[in-house]
């Protein structure tokens, strides 16, 4: 080992120099605009309608290939029934319902999910009690509670409000506890040492140092809330006199209206794809995004 | 008696027999036996010892996060019992700032929700603090755009705003590199030198006590129990390489080494 070590040479001896920092002009501007195809590529809205535009087209020449409307309506088939529905037809009715129903679930399930939360926090028999009660119905399907919600509550809207309270409450419940113990013990501290207690320091630390834990919740409750809605309204939108999209996807299928049917499911991908971009997307980049606590 | 109330003819925090003691999922951790010490107005004192001598324990129970099982804490002599913003803490971690909050937000938040002062008045001493830590430019930042000593500088500047009696500093310079923390002492120094505010330091580098600090206690470990209390005098980056400097860098370097010393020594001859 020795030996090996001495065979090395030791390394030359070099003078020492000082430089100043020298003109770097030559190399170009230190920042230079994109150019606009840059930007333009750059920007996630652009790409996704692109996405959007390639489906479409090849939805259309797929439809006029295989040529049976009747299974497979074309893209501008679907689009003028989508707006004949829209304009004459009875589909902004069924979306307000539908859209109605939901709005009112989805918010007596978070007032719900707070109360829960706010329990789990306060003691440990209430986190005990968050954790067994959400491991034991997040796994079940809200659509699975429907047949026992006709049976208390009977046809109706309030049925479809008890299945999607199932639906929104455990999510939103379960992320927000997540949310709070996640909360750093320096911040904890923090706000303890400004004298904050009870629900100033629930509303003015945790609630914010939570919000990217709150923001998911609410995002998979709403996903979950309108799916359940979608399928509840298929199964027994028949009884409700005023049905919503289900019940429009539904009825039209049984009329054989195939391209209604692709407007009804449009309708709820539409819908979908707004409040996801457009609602919780500037929520995000007014606040988590804002704050840097998630990219 | 001065304009606070205080009275600089007696101490202003007593530390009386402290015993502090914290549970982790399987022990029952004694981090400080008995601890007295008493801290004068304008004291920049400083807690020093090894890691596992309780030196942050025992800033957490004057903070008032935790209660000792024996002994007193009285600040300006009252029993200290829940934490609050009369003893502002600076901690060593970054997140401590609120990061929905801006620079600015940040500093006021504490005098507002105390209630202080009026919204007007603490918008006006937190421009006033901020540019005291030379963060002028960045009022309107929010802390994930800032650098590590950037977000000390406002815990700093947020402490201070408000005035406290006494203002607790945990490791505060530890996660900084080596440049940036020399000038933050510096800085730490400067603004001591402007205000003549409390502090009660905690570090375990003997260099950073002997230059933040004007008085020592030296702490030792497991548990942690008071070994000295010493005159750090005045000394700053300029008198690093002076003799009396290292003469009592070694003397603290030697109190705290002491034992491991000896204990090598008996392993070595038994």
């Amino acid at each position: 080992m020795a030996e090996a070590r001495s065979l090395r040479a030791a390394p030359p001896v070099r003078p020492e120099f000082e430089i100043k920092p020298g003109e770097a002009a030559h190399i170009g501007d230190a920042a230079r605009p994109l150019s606009a195809w840059e930007r333009i590529s750059n920007d996630t809205t652009v790409r996704r309608i692109f996405i959007l535009v390639v489906l479409a087209i090849a939805w259309e020449l797929y439809a006029r290939w295989i040529k049976n409307p009747l299974m497979f309506p074309s893209f501008l088939d679907m689009s003028e029934a989508l707006y004949d529905n829209f304009v004459r037809g009875p589909l902004i009715d069924r979306t307000l319902t539908t859209i109605k129903v939901l709005l009112l679930g989805y918010a007596a399930g978070i007032a719900i999910a707070a109360v829960f939360t706010t329990i789990a926090v306060s003691t440990r028999v209430g986190t005990d009690l968050l954790s067994t009660l959400t491991a034991m119905f997040n796994p079940l399907p809200a659509i699975a509670l429907l047949p026992l919600a006709l049976l208390w509550f009977g046809l109706g809207i309030p049925s479809l409000i008890f299945v999607i309270i199932h639906s929104v409450l455990w999510a939103v419940a379960l992320n927000t506890h997540t949310g709070f113990m996640a909360v750093s013990e320096t911040q904890r501290m923090a706000g303890q040492n400004y004298g904050l207690r009870g629900i100033r320091y629930v509303m003015q630390i945790l609630i914010p140092a939570a919000f990217p834990s709150i923001l998911a919740g609410l995002k998979i409750g709403w996903a979950f809330a309108w799916r359940t809605l979608i399928a509840a309204e298929l199964v027994f939108g028949v009884s409700s006199r005023s049905g919503g999209l289900g019940w429009f996807i539904f009825e039209n299928r049984q009329q054989l209206e195939t391209a209604n049917v692709f407007a009804g499911l449009t309708t709820v991908i539409i819908i979908g794809l707004l409040v996801e971009s457009v609602i919780f997307r500037t929520l995000e980049t007014h606040t988590v995004r804002k704050w840097g606590m998630q990219r | 008696m001065d304009a606070n109330g205080t009275d600089s003819a007696r101490p202003l925090l007593e530390v009386d027999g402290v015993t502090l003691q914290y549970k982790t999922r399987e022990h029952l951790v004694t981090a400080t036996y008995r601890v007295s010490f008493k801290v004068w107005p304008s004291d920049r004192f400083v807690l020093l010892g090894p890691s596992g001598c309780g030196k942050s324990t025992l800033l957490k129970g004057v903070a008032g996060f935790m209660q000792p099982v024996e002994g007193t804490m009285r600040l300006n002599g009252r029993g200290i019992e829940r934490p609050g913003p009369d003893r502002m803490m600076v901690f060593q971690e970054f997140d401590q700032l609120l990061p929905w909050k801006t620079v600015r937000q940040n500093v006021m938040f504490p005098m507002l929700v105390s209630g202080r002062f009026a919204r007007a008045e603490a918008e006006e001493r937190a421009l006033a603090y901020i540019d005291k830590v030379n963060l002028t430019k960045f009022g309107d930042a929010f802390p994930h755009t800032l650098s590590g000593g950037m977000k000390q500088r406002v815990a700093i500047a947020r402490a201070m705003a408000m005035e406290p009696d006494i203002l607790l500093m945990d490791e505060p310079f530890a996660a900084l590199d080596a440049l940036t923390r020399r000038k933050m002492q510096e800085e730490l120094l400067q603004l001591w030198e402007d205000t003549k505010f409390t502090v009660l330091f905690v570090t375990h580098s003997i260099e950073e006590a002997i230059i933040v600090g004007s008085r020592i206690l030296v702490l030792s470990p497991h548990p942690g129990q008071v070994k000295a209390e010493l005159n750090a005098g005045d000394f700053d980056h300029a008198a690093q390489g002076g003799a009396e400097f290292q003469a009592l860098h070694q003397r603290i370097h030697n109190m705290l080494f002491a034992e491991r010393i000896e204990q090598d020594r008996v392993a070595a001859h038994g």
